[in-house]
């Protein structure tokens, strides 16, 4: 008897998946009628509440990352999703240099964690073909993180469907600050060389060494948490981006905010779009 | 431009979360709109007014008084710094009828009131968004009736912000303008540059992006003149070099944008770091003192952390 229910039950699930995945497929398959972006930046806001609601362990020494698992795993869904509408550069806001203000053993547990979770990742982008990219001052990680990191940027290097960028020890302004002293040392190896005849750095010289030139600016940036601010994310690339802030904590975030952001951007695609061509042309 | 406007629904969950407002505080967060289906009034329901080009208005901005703030503010918590995407002009004019020209001295007039109610607030920077370096490609009518109400409203406006305290400064390309608008610039920052009851920036032909590249260049230029080492170059040297040194207050706290866009269109990106984005619905002509205590009360609720904990 218990077999049977057990059997009721399991077919009763595969058909609300099948059906809630096939439901999904053709809001999808709705969605690309109109322009999908090509690119869109998460703010990851929230995990701290969210474990909070869930009573997990705060993140003891002892390999807790438990109130960041679920944001790890939210966002592995939300490159599945945007793999299947035909979204190709995902990037994700995961630790800011700002983060290193927190207690110290709070710091050094989300390492922990992230270390963890990069091993993951390494079988997961592999399934997928993800290229992966870090974008940020790696320097200020720990060595095993950073070798870490360097080896799953060449291991998937290759790959081309999609291109996760991970933003870890990363600020907006650091990445500028960055980009303007490679150009002003470029700058100046032209002139030793004589190899520059034009006095002034250019605004194309300065992008090309953001951290973030792997990718094109992000069409849409989705911050969870209910909170409207950048907090030092992507300032340079976010000048014509849609902005989307959405209540949702993000280990909640599902495939319906996801929906509705991309159909709020749609609403203002044009005129992103045509401000771009504009800024180009000036 | 023409947005597409469907009847779609723009919150982000479909049931909007319950905000607890505190007692006696109004909140609102524009970011999640909670109408379902927005729509433009109707032409009609608007009474058509000529433009005037009279830019003189009754009185001068207040001389400094204790003003009452509304209830639903603190003034303690109150910005230092604001800055506002002045967006809509254009689309005001069209729902009523009338040329853009009408929508843009509109405009004019909304930032006379947002100046004077800064100035009695204890606002000390306010930064408006007034012609940014791309909006160089819009009609050749248009731009030359926008330049012609800069020197006119700067005109009018120099001795009433004089008498009320008022610094104005313009930051921007200003080699595009035409020169006696140039001219007039360097005499109003001059007139006023004493004042300190309130600063206010108005950006001129200006470009996030384009601050930052020119920051970039003056260090370049004092690399290459030895004045500084390449390890010299921090986030502070930066911040020196921006078009946004002519104030001790660079990085708003609180930036308003108008008329429903979600984007900050290449404006003060690197002083946009922390600050808080208030997006409000109403064109800019419409936003007046109940939508700016909106704003102000929604910015006076908000936990700012930083990227540490509370």
């Amino acid at each position: 008897m218990e077999k049977e229910v057990m059997s009721s039950l399991k077919m009763a699930g595969n058909i609300l998946c099948s059906a809630s995945s096939f439901i999904r497929k053709c809001i999808f398959g709705v969605l690309r009628v109109g322009p999908i972006p090509n690119h869109i930046a998460f703010i990851m806001d929230g995990n701290r509440r969210y474990a909070k609601k869930q009573k997990l362990s705060h993140d003891g020494a002892a390999g807790g990352g438990g109130r960041y698992d679920a944001g790890f795993w939210a966002l592995m869904v939300m490159l599945l999703y945007c793999q299947e509408l035909g979204v190709k550069y995902i990037t994700a806001y995961a630790f800011s240099i700002d983060n290193f203000k927190r207690k110290p053993e709070e710091v050094e547990s989300l390492m922990t964690s992230m270390l963890e979770k990069f091993h993951l990742l390494d079988i997961l982008v592999k399934l997928l073909a993800v290229r992966v990219h870090f974008a940020g001052n790696l320097e200020l990680l720990s060595n095993e993180l950073r070798a870490s990191a360097m080896e799953l940027t060449e291991a998937t290097a290759a790959y081309s469907k999609s291109v996760l960028t991970i933003c870890i020890a990363y600020t907006s302004r650091d990445e500028i600050l960055h980009a303007v002293r490679e150009s002003c040392e470029q700058k100046r190896i032209d002139l030793e060389f004589g190899n520059d005849d034009d006095d002034e750095i250019k605004l194309m010289k300065v992008e090309k060494n953001m951290y973030m030139a792997v990718a094109p600016d992000p069409d849409i940036i989705i911050r969870t948490g209910g909170e409207n601010r950048l907090s030092n994310f992507l300032l340079w690339q976010s000048c014509w981006s849609h902005l989307h802030s959405m209540w949702v904590l993000w280990p909640e975030i599902g495939v319906w905010n996801l929906v509705f952001a991309i159909l709020n951007f749609q609403r203002n695609k044009t005129y992103c779009l045509d401000m771009k061509k504009k800024e180009k042309e000036l | 431009m023409l947005s597409l406007r469907f009847a779609i629904p723009t919150a982000n969950t479909l049931t909007p979360p319950k905000i607890k407002p505190k007692p006696g505080l109004v909140v609102q967060t524009a970011w999640n709109q909670t109408d379902l289906f927005p729509s433009l009034p109707k032409r009609n329901d608007y009474k058509l007014q000529a433009a005037t080009t009279d830019l003189s208005v009754a009185g001068d901005i207040p001389a400094e008084e204790v003003v009452e703030l509304p209830a639903e503010l603190s003034r303690e918590l109150m910005p230092k710094h604001v800055a506002v995407i002045m967006d809509g002009n254009g689309r005001w004019a069209r729902q009523r009828g009338l040329a853009t020209s009408a929508g843009h001295e509109a405009g004019v007039k909304a930032l006379r009131e947002l100046v004077e109610l800064c100035c009695q607030w204890g606002i000390q920077v306010l930064t408006v968004f007034a012609f940014s370096y791309e909006n160089w490609i819009r009609p050749k009518v248009e731009v030359d009736f926008l330049m012609s109400l800069f020197e006119r409203a700067l005109k009018s406006e120099v001795e009433s912000f004089s008498r009320g305290g008022i610094r104005i400064s313009v930051i921007g390309d200003s080699t595009k303008l035409p020169t006696s608008l140039q001219k007039l610039i360097n005499e109003v920052e001059e007139t006023t540059k004493h004042n300190s009851r309130l600063q206010l920036i108005v950006a001129v032909s200006y470009s996030g992006k384009y601050d930052v590249v020119q920051a970039c260049r003056s260090i370049a230029e004092k690399a290459k003149d030895g004045q500084i080492q390449l390890d010299d170059i921090n986030e502070s040297l930066i911040e020196q070099e921006l078009e946004t040194n002519c104030t001790e207050h660079p990085y708003p706290d609180l930036l308003i944008r108008t008329s429903g866009e979600l984007r900050v269109s290449n404006f003060l990106l690197w002083q946009l770091a922390y600050t808080e984005l208030f997006f409000a619905q109403e064109l800019w002509p419409d936003f007046r003192k109940d939508e700016f205590v909106d704003a102000l009360s929604s910015y006076q609720q908000r936990q700012r952390r930083y990227g540490g904990r509370h």
